[in-house]
């Protein structure tokens, strides 16, 4: 307990001189630099870091896709052009990938699209139930809340091995399989059920978190607009679908174009599950970019610069969609 | 109750095992030892086979339990095994060898967790040093993003000064810039500054985020600016005032900023597999990743070390479960 305490003191008094260290140099500047301008000293360092680590890159993104080669340095990089683009879109035929120069690029397009649909959909209505059904008078809320939010706060990596350990050829779930009578199957090996248990995945690690945007936005509904309701004896059908749902609706918007913004950018747990496989029938787009940029032996940095800019514009306009959900939303919070 | 509670409970609960019981499920395969987890179906609890020594044999002895023929029901110690034939003797009477077929005898099990799982970790892989890459990353970040998140959130709340409106909004824009869409250019930044393969690759780009900006300025705009103006009155510098008065006073929305800026680094992944490629710089998750690669035989010591991984989230969010769920809530953030 004492050691405790004395190395509370300690860290105290370590955290104390370390902070007055600025106090000398600040008060120098804070004479130089009347009318709050001070302020650009505070804002500064946040601001060089956003600057160096999200300006700038913007901006090389947009110099990469115009060259080509496998040098990292810019200087080292031949001009291009248009080339990266041209290449990324030139297709036969848009709805079979085979017939395109990039085919991974337009495999990762068409399984994100389907992705982002099938998943989005899914995870709304799963969490707009839990939000429903912890809405309601339950024994235990808090409990119930917490089990549904607890995978939220796990490493993909970590969400990715959970069920790459249920799904696996001796798994638990074969061993409930067996159990019924029926084959086991190899989840991952499988194009179809490779796809669908990547959509399980996701939304198993990621609705606790919409449910809670929900939960929130069901419990702003002011209670005596339910007992007007209930006065009037309206069914509960009816409630749901008057006053429930139209109030509700920007807490929804806020779900799906959120929801909507992270699938398209979905890469980590689908990664370490199934590695984009079979074959490429989980390839998403940022693995694309991964792969394209980094892992294949041929670092084709412009190439993923390029793809990179298509997922930007792709983003922009989700973005710009939320901004306009929130504003209609009124109180500029998302 | 009505139907509609039971279908509420019923919902929960399947959905709270269905949340829980992979994690729950991931843990008891942790203690299980390498021939426990080939088993199939797989044992709900981890098990070795009972094993005892019997005179006249140097070594211990397997226990069977004899399920059929003329000694059905005895339990006997396995000698040697020929083909389909075993030599057993009862450990009571050891003199007398028993001829038993393998298809009429179960194993003897006992409940046995394997913790060398664990100890194994330290010392045959360099599992320490993940683990200490990780925190590091993560401590370091942590502290660097309070620090500046709250210089500039201090600066855009309390001061006026021309450009403050522009800076807030500049750095709101960043939200619109997801790190995946900017790999390539940070990745070149990082190489250029001498970052990658090394921890401040990952705690650079990461300390100035623009949900932390935002979250502290809007707590910070709620403290009384009369509290300033009587300290500038005893002559205080203002970077006194900023760590005296105005960051204690900040605390809930710091520790709320705190838990999230743990949260991400210590989960992340994608940015640190680009940036750091040495594998002695791996942080956990990247540790995870490979080892899933290369170890795919050796599950025991992989699901130790996920377990390992998630357990510093677990027991932030049972200790913090309230304060996370309402921070995210109210933030929107995750």
């Amino acid at each position: 307990m004492t050691v405790a305490a004395a190395a509370g003191r300690g860290l105290g008094r370590l955290y104390a001189a370390l902070m007055n260290l600025p106090e000398r140099p600040m008060r120098w500047a804070q004479g130089r630099l009347p009318d709050g301008r001070l302020g650009w000293l505070f804002v500064g360092p946040n601001l060089a870091i956003f600057a160096v680590f999200t300006f700038l890159p913007i901006l090389i993104d947009f110099y990469y896709s115009g060259t080509g080669g496998t040098n990292l340095l810019p200087t080292e990089r031949p001009w291009v052009g248009s080339e990266n683009f041209a290449s990324l879109t030139a297709c036969k035929d848009y709805l079979d990938p085979n017939s395109c120069v990039r085919d991974q690029f337009w495999y990762a397009i068409w399984n994100t699209a389907k992705f982002v649909v099938l998943q989005v959909a899914l995870m709304l209505v799963f969490s707009l139930a839990t939000a429903l059904v912890l809405n309601r008078k339950i024994i235990g809320r808090g409990f119930f809340r917490a089990a549904f939010f607890y995978p939220v706060l796990l490493s993909p990596v970590v969400v990715a091995l959970i069920w790459k350990w249920v799904l696996q050829r001796d798994g638990v779930l074969n061993a409930a399989f067996v159990g019924a009578g029926m084959e086991p199957v190899e989840w991952l090996l499988g194009a179809r059920s490779a796809f669908g248990w990547t959509v399980f995945v996701s939304i198993w690690a990621h609705m606790g978190f919409y449910t809670l945007i929900l939960l929130a936005g069901l419990q702003a509904i002011p209670a005596d607009i339910y007992e007007a309701a209930a006065m009037d004896a309206a069914p509960p059908s009816r409630v749901f679908r008057r006053i429930t749902l139209p109030l509700l609706m920007p807490s929804v918007l806020v779900v799906l174009v959120l929801g909507l913004i992270r699938a398209v950018q979905i890469f980590d747990e689908v990664y370490v599950l199934t590695g984009g496989g079979p074959g490429s029938a989980t390839t998403y787009l940022v693995e694309f970019i991964y792969n394209t940029g980094f892992s294949s032996q041929v670092r084709q940095y412009g190439l993923a610069a390029a793809a990179s800019l298509l997922l930007a514009g792709v983003l922009l306009v989700l973005t710009l969609i939320q901004l306009r959900g929130m504003r209609a939303k009124g109180d500029g919070r998302g | 109750m009505d139907w509609t509670d039971w279908a509420s409970y019923l919902y929960l609960i399947l959905g709270t095992a269905l949340m829980l019981g992979p994690v729950a499920w991931l843990a008891l395969s942790s203690l299980k030892s390498p021939s426990g987890l080939i088993e199939f179906p797989p044992t709900l609890l981890p098990q070795e086979q009972v094993r005892v020594t019997v005179p006249t044999y140097p070594n211990p002895l397997p226990l069977y339990r004899i399920t059929a023929g003329e000694h059905a029901g005895q339990t006997l110690a396995e000698v040697r095994k020929i083909g389909l034939q075993a030599t057993m003797v009862d450990p009571a009477a050891p003199d007398t060898p028993i001829r038993v077929p393998v298809d009429d005898r179960t194993k003897v099990m006992q409940f046995h967790a394997a913790w060398d799982n664990y100890g194994d970790l330290l010392q045959k892989f360099d599992f320490g040093r993940y683990l200490w890459n990780s925190v590091f990353i993560t401590t370091v970040a942590t502290i660097l993003t309070l620090l500046l998140n709250s210089m500039a959130a201090f600066a855009l709340s309390k001061y006026k000064f021309a450009g403050r409106e522009p800076v807030f909004l500049l750095m709101l824009a960043t939200l619109m810039i997801p790190p995946t869409i900017i790999l390539v250019p940070n990745y070149l930044i990082a190489a250029v500054l001498g970052l990658t393969d090394n921890p401040w690759g990952v705690i650079w780009p990461a300390v100035a985020t623009p949900t932390g900006v935002f979250l502290l300025r809007q707590y910070m705009l709620t403290l009384p600016d009369d509290l300033l103006e009587a300290a500038r009155m005893d002559n205080a510098s203002e970077w006194r005032i900023y760590w005296r008065i105005v960051l204690p006073l900040s605390k809930p929305a710091l520790a709320v900023l705190a838990i999230f800026s743990v949260m991400w680094r210590w989960n992340e992944f994608l940015w640190p597999m680009v940036v750091l490629g040495r594998n002695e710089t791996f942080t956990l998750p990247l540790a995870l990743n490979s080892f899933q690669g290369e170890l795919t035989t050796q599950w025991n010591y992989l699901l130790a070390m996920t377990v390992v991984t998630l357990i510093p989230v677990t027991v932030i969010f049972a200790l913090l479960q309230r304060h996370i769920t309402q921070g995210i809530a109210s933030a929107g953030v995750k």
